[in-house]
């Protein structure tokens, strides 16, 4: 702490806080919560699940092969599911693409009363009770949505609820890309 | 018409935070004894108005006024009571409201105690105290209005946070708060002083006491927040490194290293430039700390809800009020100069490695805290910095940091002659080493963390302990030994023996601390430690607001029965959110911890059990951290002119 120490010290101090501060500005233009998934350009994981309200065989994940598909993970306990819902209804409705969902961790009964008192947009519906695909598929909140080419790839991750934003700038370009 | 009425308090408080910043730091640079008045009546001014905006939300949440949009969006009919006074800061709004009211608190404590001060340092003291208040004022009013209607009004609210409905709720806040926000004392005298260009030992000591009770409180309440999410989230850890909690720990480890070179710039005159750069960093990191809760930058367990616009607005002012200052204190720096010189080997030399010490593991929580924000910002990808990280760097400064607090007091002032310690020390020393050794030696499972942070705290309690037997060795009047020992000296040594006492808890329990999940069917049970529970059943318990199953769980020792736990999980009925109530057998000895968890079929339940050996160690310790601070914050002796030093 002599003389000579202190006029370069605390200019110092000023330097690197203007540095932490750009840093900071950068940081408030990304969002902490979008994480790439390892999975985005790989084959979907194959799996068979049963289908919600259906005694049938367990259906495949290679069902949809050949076509653009939406795997929407949900569980009627989860609040962003209910915030998302309307806009995969608005999804279905418009016959863009098959959706299909994945019932993560629920109770059966609960997820049937759910959506018949929503309505469904559902192609199909599997249920993973034990959460064992959902593992397979590294999902760690629901909800999450995955879009799938005609070759079972996943081409895009996203985690939390859909908005309508998500739809028009990010499914759709996707899908017309086949078109082209 | 409540709301509005707190919406016009509001917007007097910023207008009186105006006239209080032009008023204080216009009067005191020109000595003006007519503006100077003035600046009194701008502090009670701003003080009522934020009080009255503070009465006028808590008004419009215990009437749950849903015309309110904040009142709608966090509160509930069903609500009880004490949850609806808590409810006014269990949002961005309130919480930013209780922010300001605590600024204006601590604000209008300062002008009190200054009545008596010199007039030209008093106003600009509260003339920076009314820039901050500006900043934060006008945060409220432009970014974060907690008074602003809803339209058309909801039939009802959308509830609170389970999370939050807890007494916790009613402490963590507020004392938080209070620390955090009364870290801007220290900085405002450090501005005024820098302004004026006079950084003497009425400086240093006039600061010392408003840091000491910020610390306190500061301690207390990540204490408290610690003591909460041990219980509440049901995990039983006690400590996350989450970027919230960090942001509240690195101005504590800053508070600390200043209130310690605080003590030195008081006693020895030394220190002066280095105890105002920790004053200006404290607050520095407390407005910070707020940039990263209220911005989301980083995730965080703590999900509130963010927004970048007030991100921007808190980085604005940051940069203005941080930036400002440093700039002040590199330009003002020379004028000032160092102080008395000193030796490395001296209680000065100890005392400044270990605020240094400090000051890098503030830094380290820092980088810690931000670098996953920093690679993204770059551009070289996501990660998330985990505990790993923060035990692997903050462990060893935290050993280092209590190796040097036993020798540090006893050493003479400027230069100690160097010689062998003596054999007391030595004695001591050496006892530690063999204390920590038997224990880490017969317990099987000890690491050599485990072995360090025992021997370090036997070291301290030790040390402690001899200086302790050499004061009572001195001839001296009882009325003295008294004094001496509730003032600011019996203040650092419970302060010091906390220290001890927490990293025991913290050593103990992260090594001996056990659990398991399993799974119970009725009338099975399970050992812990040296009891048995026994799952005597679920029966349905309906609250207030929420619907839980609640399961019966006997404690046996010897066939007898201790007492019953009853560990719940409730569904909030506003919101449809599941919550673990944890059920805890407590003893300073341990802890019997139980979680209930999802129904597995055939009756049977998950349970996640606990055995915590000495865990309530870690906030006794704060504890009495918190009561050594206070007690050498109100020693009235450090008023007069200063002798010796804590």
């Amino acid at each position: 702490m002599t003389q000579g120490r202190t006029r370069l010290g605390p200019w110092l101090a000023l330097a690197v806080f203007a540095l932490l501060s750009v840093a900071l500005a950068l940081g408030l233009k990304l969002n902490p919560r979008e994480v790439p998934s390892p999975l985005v350009g790989k084959p979907l994981p194959s799996f068979a699940l049963p289908a919600l309200g259906a005694a049938s065989a367990p259906i495949s994940s290679q069902q949809w092969r050949g076509q653009w598909w939406v795997l929407n993970v949900w569980a009627s306990w989860c609040t962003p599911c209910a915030v998302e819902h309307p806009v995969l209804l608005q999804l279905a409705q418009s016959q863009r693409v098959t959706l299909v969902g994945l019932n993560y961790k629920d109770a059966t009964p609960a997820a049937q009363t759910w959506l018949a008192q929503r309505g469904n947009p559902y192609q199909t519906v599997w249920v993973d009770t034990q959460g064992s695909v959902g593992l397979d598929l590294g999902v760690y909140g629901v909800p999450e949505t995955y879009i799938i080419d005609p070759q079972g790839r996943v081409r895009h991750k996203h985690t939390g609820a859909v908005t309508p934003q998500w739809v028009q700038s990010t499914l759709l370009p996707l899908l017309e890309t086949s078109r082209g | 018409m409540i709301a509005e009425l707190g919406h016009l308090a509001l917007a007097v408080a910023l207008a009186a935070s105006v006239a209080l910043a032009l008023l204080g730091l216009g009067g005191g640079a020109w000595q003006q004894a007519g503006v100077m008045r003035q600046v009194s009546n701008m502090v009670a001014l701003q003080m009522a108005a934020v009080t009255l905006a503070f009465g006028a939300l808590t008004w419009a949440f215990v009437a749950t006024d849903f015309s309110v949009a904040l009142v709608a969006g966090y509160a509930h009919s069903a609500l009880p009571m004490t949850y609806r006074f808590t409810a006014v800061w269990g949002n961005h709004e309130g919480s930013m409201l209780l922010w300001v009211w605590v600024l204006a608190g601590w604000t209008s404590a300062l002008a009190w105690r200054m009545r008596g001060a010199d007039a030209a340092q008093r106003a600009r003291v509260l003339g920076v105290m009314g820039l901050i208040g500006i900043g934060f004022l006008a945060f409220l009013l432009f970014t974060s209005n907690p008074f602003l209607r809803a339209w058309p009004v909801p039939a009802d609210g959308q509830g609170m946070n389970p999370l939050l409905q807890d007494p916790g709720m009613i402490w963590h806040p507020p004392l938080l708060y209070m620390g955090y926000v009364g870290l801007v004392v220290a900085f405002a005298y450090t501005v005024a002083g820098l302004l004026q260009g006079r950084l003497d030992a009425a400086w240093a000591r006039a600061i010392r006491p408003w840091t000491l009770v910020a610390w306190a409180f500061l301690t207390v309440g990540i204490a408290l927040g610690s003591f909460w999410a041990y219980y509440e989230l049901g995990w039983g850890g006690w400590w996350f490194w989450d970027p919230v909690e960090n942001a509240s720990f690195m101005p504590w480890l800053v508070a600390t290293a200043l209130l310690h070179s605080a003590a030195m710039a008081d006693a020895r005159g030394s220190f002066r430039l280095w105890t105002a750069l920790l004053a200006l960093l404290g607050f520095a990191l407390a407005l910070l700390g707020t940039f990263i809760v209220r911005s989301g930058v980083l995730s965080s367990v703590h999900a509130f809800a963010s927004d970048p616009g007030r991100g921007l607005f808190i980085l604005l002012f940051l940069v203005l009020v941080v930036g400002g200052a440093l700039a002040l204190y590199a330009w003002r720096a020379p004028a000032v100069g160092a102080g008395a010189s000193f030796q490395g080997w001296s209680r000065e030399g100890l005392l400044f490695g270990q605020t240094l010490l400090l000051m890098v593991a503030a830094a380290s929580v820092l980088l810690g805290t931000l670098y996953p924000m920093l690679l993204d910002a770059l551009g070289l990808g996501k990660l998330s910095v985990g505990p790993p990280y923060f035990e692997a760097v903050f462990a060893p400064l935290m050993l280092l940091v209590m190796a040097l607090m036993v020798p540090g007091p006893v050493l003479a002032w400027r230069r100690a002659v160097w010689a062998w310690p003596s054999r007391g020390w030595l004695g001591a020393a050496a006892l530690a080493l063999a204390l920590a050794s038997a224990v880490a030696w017969w317990v099987p499972g000890a690491s050599w963390a485990t072995w360090a942070g025992l021997a370090m705290a036997a070291w301290v309690v030790l040390g402690v302990a001899r200086h302790v037997l050499q004061w009572l060795s001195q001839p001296l009047p009882r009325a003295v030994r008294w004094r001496t020992l509730r003032g600011a000296k019996g203040g650092m040594w419970l302060a010091h023996l906390g220290v001890a006492v927490f990293a025991i808890g913290v050593a103990v329990v992260s090594t001996w601390g056990h659990e398991q999940d399993l799974r119970l069917r009725p009338g099975e049970e399970m050992a812990v430690g040296d009891v048995r529970l026994r799952f005597d059943g679920i029966t349905m318990a309906p609250g207030p607001n929420y619907f839980a199953i609640r399961a019966s769980l006997p404690m046996l020792k010897n066939g007898q029965t201790l007492t019953t736990l009853h560990p719940e999980r409730r569904l909030y009925l506003a919101n449809g959110q599941t919550m673990t109530e944890v059920a805890i057998d407590r003893s300073l000895w341990r802890d019997v911890y139980v979680a209930l968890g999802e129904s597995v079929g055939n009756d049977a339940f998950a349970f996640r059990v606990h055995h915590k050996p000495l865990v309530n160690w870690i906030w006794l310790g704060c504890l009495m951290m918190a009561l050594g601070g206070l007690m050498a914050a109100v020693d009235r002796r450090r008023v007069g002119p200063a002798e010796g030093a804590a």
